[in-house]
């Protein structure tokens, strides 16, 4: 019997070659994540538990971004950041992207893509449910707790159950007016925010294949919003070129065998599928932007990790280049990279970021800003009754700041159509 | 842990996240200083939409006005709860507020890891719906021996499923005092 691109990985990293799906196998680590409102809790368990000679188990294998609460006066998330800088001085420890110099970073899951930790065939745990997003590089990669990543950070290791896997499949490329953004909203549509849980997405496909590493991410970045343990696409060629291009350590390439074993399987041609939004207050509350076109708005948001890549804001800028918001729009790089990009990169004669201040957006500078809602005196967070289209991942009641508000979540495309006309549009109404 | 936990249950609906179990903007305050962990147990769920606060009337606190703790210890919930964020705030915020199960008919998975791991509440899945059956005020009796939850008030008895793989780690108290125990740390 085959096993599943996840299997082979759960087996190599325990050592297991029989792991079978439902077992409890423990894993040896090879990258550990965390964060600025995580790591500061996480660090005080390790500390408690392993005691005055609390030893990191590897410290090349740990890293730190600070992404959350950053720029922000409160004094409870400022006393978390000074937490980690506390923590890496003490224990020289390099892999840290402080706030305030130029090796910092944003959000931390596009950052692990840019700074070389994403390698094919790896297992990297972080106390953040989207790290399921770095799946797309072909890795094992999921969130846990603090107290689970306090017993990594003593010893490297840690339990987990081998997850059953459900594989989707995209024949044909995305046409022009679709992005990874819609695929994913429309499988969350068709499996519910528990329809995978405890397992693992596999993304498979010519659809998925033809595109690059960011649109990917967006895909294996929402597993979780489905309860997925994780989500993967086998490493092919632009896959391993991004990765040498930003790191010279060892990968593995692993992929599903021809008779693999599945919970289920979906196959979707992607030319079927039409601009995809959820409408309040849950991921899954799937429809076409066609259907909701005219919902009056307050609000739009580009940003995290899910929308606020160098891809999502090329896809903005088609739509948003010669014309302007009619309702404040918020732009938000999840990294400096991206920021810089936006700074380099030129459409039509100007740069992407020209155009968005052109256009009347607010830029703010690379964090997750309000895509959590955050304290209140955070960019782009919802107030009062807002309601606000987005490229974040979850619009649940009070995600984006105010209890009150509503969020419906969108690909970039529409979000930048949205923004235009201050109304839910259909992107196809620009670009056909 | 205690096998046979006792008291007023507090009602929910499904898929109720992590944001609503402790809403982003409480994540801030030291959870080892007593005074401001309290706060956890203060803003416990406290995102949960009016409406479906205590179910089937809603409109009902979890922790009353002013208070650091609720006077329900058990939750029942639907599908799906603690879906969303990794935040092992949530389970932390639950025990903080007093309560010592939740009863419901799946769990996210970091959630229920976050529960388990940390030995903060007992993740008790039962084997069909049963938040339904209970009415927020009613009192429960949740027998982990036994694998059943009664309804005082009404009656009612469901089944169970065991808690497995999980229930060497609970009852050692979370993954540390397990690894010590099994002489892995
Ligand atoms: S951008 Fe949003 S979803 Fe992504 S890590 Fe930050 S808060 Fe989480």
């Amino acid at each position: 019997m085959g096993k599943t691109i996840t299997e082979k990985i759960f087996a190599k990293s325990s050592g297991n070659p029989d792991a079978a799906p439902g077992e409890n196998v423990w894993l040896n680590v090879d990258t550990l994540m965390t964060h600025d409102v995580c790591g500061p809790p996480t660090i005080q368990i390790w500390k408690r538990e392993f005691g005055e000679k609390a030893k990191i188990w590897d410290k090349e294998k740990l890293v730190i971004f600070p992404d959350h609460y950053i720029f922000t006066a409160d004094k409870y998330a400022n006393r978390n950041v000074e937490a980690l800088r506390q923590f890496a001085k003490e224990h020289d420890f390099k892999n840290f992207y402080d706030v305030g110099t130029p090796r910092y970073k944003g959000v931390c899951h596009i950052a692990l893509a840019e700074e070389g930790y994403n390698r094919p065939g790896t297992v990297l745990f972080g106390t953040d449910s989207h790290t399921c997003t770095s799946g797309a590089f072909g890795m094992f990669s999921t969130g846990v707790g603090n107290t689970d990543a306090a017993f990594i950070l003593g010893t490297g290791k840690i339990w987990e159950r081998v997850p059953e896997s459900m594989k989707f499949t995209f024949d044909g490329e995305l046409p022009p007016y679709l992005t990874a953004k819609d695929l994913i909203l429309h499988i969350l549509g068709e499996i519910t925010t528990d329809g995978a849980t405890y397992r693992a997405m596999e993304f498979d496909g010519d659809g998925v294949f033809s595109l690059d590493m960011y649109e990917r991410m967006t895909l294996t970045n929402m597993a979780i919003e489905a309860g997925g343990m994780s989500g993967i696409i086998a490493a092919d060629k632009v896959a391993e070129d991004y990765v040498k291009s930003r790191t010279d350590k060892p990968y593995e390439i692993f992929r599903s065998d021809d008779d693999a074993v599945y919970h289920s399987k979906y196959r979707f041609d992607a030319s079927a599928i039409e601009p995809t939004v959820a409408k309040p207050h849950s991921p899954d509350n799937r429809d076409t932007a066609r259907n909701v076109a005219g919902t009056r708005l307050t609000k739009c948001y580009i940003g995290s990790c899910t929308g606020g890549k160098i891809t999502d804001f090329r896809f903005a800028a088609k739509i948003l280049s010669g014309n302007k918001v009619a309702v404040p729009t918020f732009v938000v790089p999840a990294s400096t990279e991206v920021a810089r990009a936006l700074e380099e990169e030129t459409l039509g004669g100007k740069t992407l970021r020209q155009i968005f201040t052109d256009a009347g957006c607010e830029i703010a500078q690379s964090s997750c800003a309000a895509c959590l809602g955050g304290p209140s005196d955070t960019v782009g967070r919802a107030v009062d009754r807002d309601v606000v289209i987005s490229t974040t991942n979850r619009n649940f009641p009070g995600r984006m700041g105010s209890k009150q508000s509503e969020v419906y979540l969108a690909s970039p495309l529409t979000v930048a159509a949205s923004a235009v006309k201050g109304v839910i549009a259909d992107p196809r109404d620009f670009i056909n | 842990m205690e096998k046979q936990i006792v008291g007023k249950a507090f009602v929910l609906g499904d898929n109720v996240d992590t944001d609503q179990i402790i809403p982003a903007e409480h994540l801030v305050y030291d959870m080892s200083d007593e005074k401001e962990a309290r706060l956890y147990g203060k803003y416990a769920l406290s995102s949960v939409p009016l409406e479906v606060s205590g179910l089937p009337q809603g409109g009902v606190p979890f922790v009353a006005q002013g208070e650091y703790a609720s006077e329900f210890p058990i939750i029942v919930a639907g599908g799906n709860f603690g879906c969303g964020s990794s935040r092992e705030h949530a389970p932390y915020a639950l025990m903080k507020a007093g309560v010592k199960a939740v009863v419901a008919e799946s769990y996210a998975r970091i959630f229920y890891r976050n529960a388990v791991d940390g030995g903060f509440v007992a993740p008790i899945e039962a084997k069909e719906k049963i938040n339904d059956g209970v009415k927020t005020g009613d009192e429960l009796l949740v027998d982990l021996e036994k694998n059943v939850v009664e309804n005082k008030t009404s009656g009612a008895r469901w089944e169970l499923r065991p808690l497995g793989d999980a229930l060497p780690i609970i009852e050692a108290g979370g993954v540390f005092e397990y690894a010590r125990a099994s002489g892995m740390i």
